[in-house]
């Protein structure tokens, strides 16, 4: 069970007024809020053992040091990795795919392929584009039906031994559609094909075991789950890691430098050029603390709740079609109502207090495929209530009556 | 026709007899509703101005030396916006409305529509009012 009211006190941010009304905050989809443990763990460190790491000798540099890499470490056990160098740390989920993109300018060749879905995130689109045009490689892309579900027979079709690498976001930031990523495993790796998952709007809501999975790569946002902005992770195996070159060239990731020659460190300091944002990284492993300590499992099952009880509310608006409706669902709702522009719904909404995103969620080849302009997403978390629902159920009915 | 700074004032008072912020908005609705469409031939992509969320088209021709403007958009609370920047500055001379500002927006109280932050298009569409202005004071000389 959920403690709704010792959770909200964690998030001092939810006492905020917006415009006079108390803020109900439903754009956890593209940040989630952080609680004060987490917070404070950064203003520990930038207090307290402020320094660089993996070069110092002085008391501080180590404090710095062993916290980073406790922080790996559990960052490693949350995911089940094998090695605590297979996590890297990144600035966030693009950035955690550029750079296994960017390695794979030097592994792909004319006429192999890559996969990726309709429902993608640009971020899962774009780096993949500039590698087929590096490459020569070429972009296909697996379906989805009407209710924004992946058409898992057109996968089979195909995926095949061109294919070398498969993209995938585990769950869609636009949709909330969680995507059966052991089925795509399975095809891609029958056909030795690496498999990339984006896991940033997976990771707070859903228990990853990357060994379990037999995951390749796995890229996380710290922003998204419960941590602070501009830290992330990539999971990678270590054999593939391995096969990747550096992508970025700087302090922290040689072995030795000379003019004539540089030797690159080993995992994870090969893709760690330069000193990384030390008080997220650590603040991130506190994050993953405190969803830990509520309960992945507690956590789905209070989400689910929301997400069946705002979409039972919210289709008794007469002319709102909600897209994306997977049985297999994050707590996403988006939608729209008939004839009103989701910027004018969200205008009004942010005058109630209300947060939500309009827009194209930065995928607009679903927006496309829905041809429509954009939607308006309202996304939950542990912290938010059934009142708060009601509340924004109520407000989108007024705004329509002056709208329509 | 009156004078830009006259219309201004004269917008401000209007707005100045609403209370709250659901009265501007239901009259920008309002707005919104009652502005003249757009002649289809100029409602096309080359006169669109991107504005991330809702789009906006703006077009310009200049008769007996003022500069009559069209406009629309897909959203009804930005075309309220573009009711009232029209109401300013269409039918101006290309001087008048290169000198004047937009800072009526924001003693209405609807400041953040033109905040660079706001992902709405009309911030590009008052830049694009002015340059054809620009463009048409060019050509009187």
């Amino acid at each position: 069970m959920i403690d709704i009211k010792k959770i909200r006190n964690d998030f001092p941010i939810l006492n905020r007024k917006i415009n006079g009304n108390q803020l109900i905050y439903f754009d956890n989809a593209a940040t989630s809020q952080t609680p004060k443990v987490v917070v404070d763990e950064i203003a520990n460190y930038y207090y307290n053992y402020n320094s660089n790491i993996h070069r110092g000798v002085h008391k501080l540099s180590q404090e710095a040091t062993d916290a980073y890499e406790k922080s790996r470490k559990i960052l490693q056990n949350n995911f089940n990795a094998k090695y605590d160098h297979e996590v890297i740390f990144t600035s966030g989920s693009t950035h955690g795919i550029n750079l296994v993109a960017s390695g794979y300018a030097n592994i792909l060749k004319k006429g192999d392929e890559i996969i990726l879905s309709t429902m993608e995130h640009h971020s899962n689109i774009v780096p993949w584009q500039m590698l087929c045009e590096k490459t020569g490689a070429k972009l296909r892309v697996a379906p989805m039906d009407t209710n924004g579900v992946l058409i898992m027979e057109e996968y089979s079709k195909i995926c095949n031994k061109k294919t070398k690498l498969v993209v995938i976001s585990h769950v869609s930031n636009a949709l909330g559609t969680i995507n059966p990523i052991e089925s795509i495993l399975s095809i891609a790796h029958s056909n030795n094909a690496v498999v990339l998952i984006d896991g940033a709007q997976a990771a707070p809501h859903i228990k990853i075991d990357v060994q379990d999975l037999d995951i390749d790569f796995y890229v996380v946002s710290g922003h998204k789950l419960m941590g602070p902005t501009g830290v992330g992770i990539l999971y990678g195996k270590e054999r593939l890691l391995n096969l990747l070159p550096p992508y970025q060239g700087g302090g922290e990731m040689i072995d030795q430098v000379t003019f004539e020659k540089t030797t690159y460190a080993g995992l994870p300091h090969k893709f760690e050029a330069g000193t990384p944002n030390i008080a997220g990284g650590i603040a991130l492993g506190k994050a993953v603390e405190y969803i830990n300590e509520i309960g992945y499992e507690t956590i789905a099952k209070y989400e689910d709740s929301l997400l069946k009880y705002a979409t039972s509310e919210l289709l008794k608006i007469e002319g709102l079609k909600i897209y994306g409706e997977s049985k297999n669902k994050t707590a996403v709702i988006s939608f729209n109502i008939k004839s009103i522009h989701p910027y004018d719904l969200g205008t009004i909404l942010d005058k109630l207090g209300i947060a939500v995103r309009t827009g194209h969620h930065c995928a607009q080849p679903i927006m496309d495929f829905f041809e429509i302009p954009g939607t308006i997403r309202a996304s939950f978390s542990f912290y938010n209530t059934k009142q708060e629902i009601d509340f924004m159920v109520e407000s989108i009915k007024r705004a329509k009556a002056m709208l329509v | 026709m009156k004078k830009i700074a006259s219309i201004q004032e004269e917008i401000i008072d209007e707005f100045n007899l609403f209370d709250d912020w659901m009265q501007r908005y239901e009259y920008m609705i309002e707005l919104g509703k009652s502005l003249p469409i757009i002649d289809s031939k100029n409602k096309i992509d080359d006169n669109i101005i991107n504005g991330c969320q809702s789009k906006v088209w703006v077009y310009a021709e200049l008769k007996e030396n003022k500069v009559i403007y069209t406009a629309d958009s897909d959203a009804i609370i930005t075309k309220g916006i573009i009711a009232l920047l029209l109401r300013v500055f269409s039918n101006q001379h290309p001087s008048d409305i290169l000198m004047a500002d937009t800072s009526f927006i924001d003693k209405i109280g609807l400041k953040e529509h033109l905040s660079p932050t706001r992902a709405n298009g009309l911030l590009s569409m008052v830049k694009q009012l002015k340059m054809y202005a620009v463009a048409y004071q060019t050509q009187l000389k």
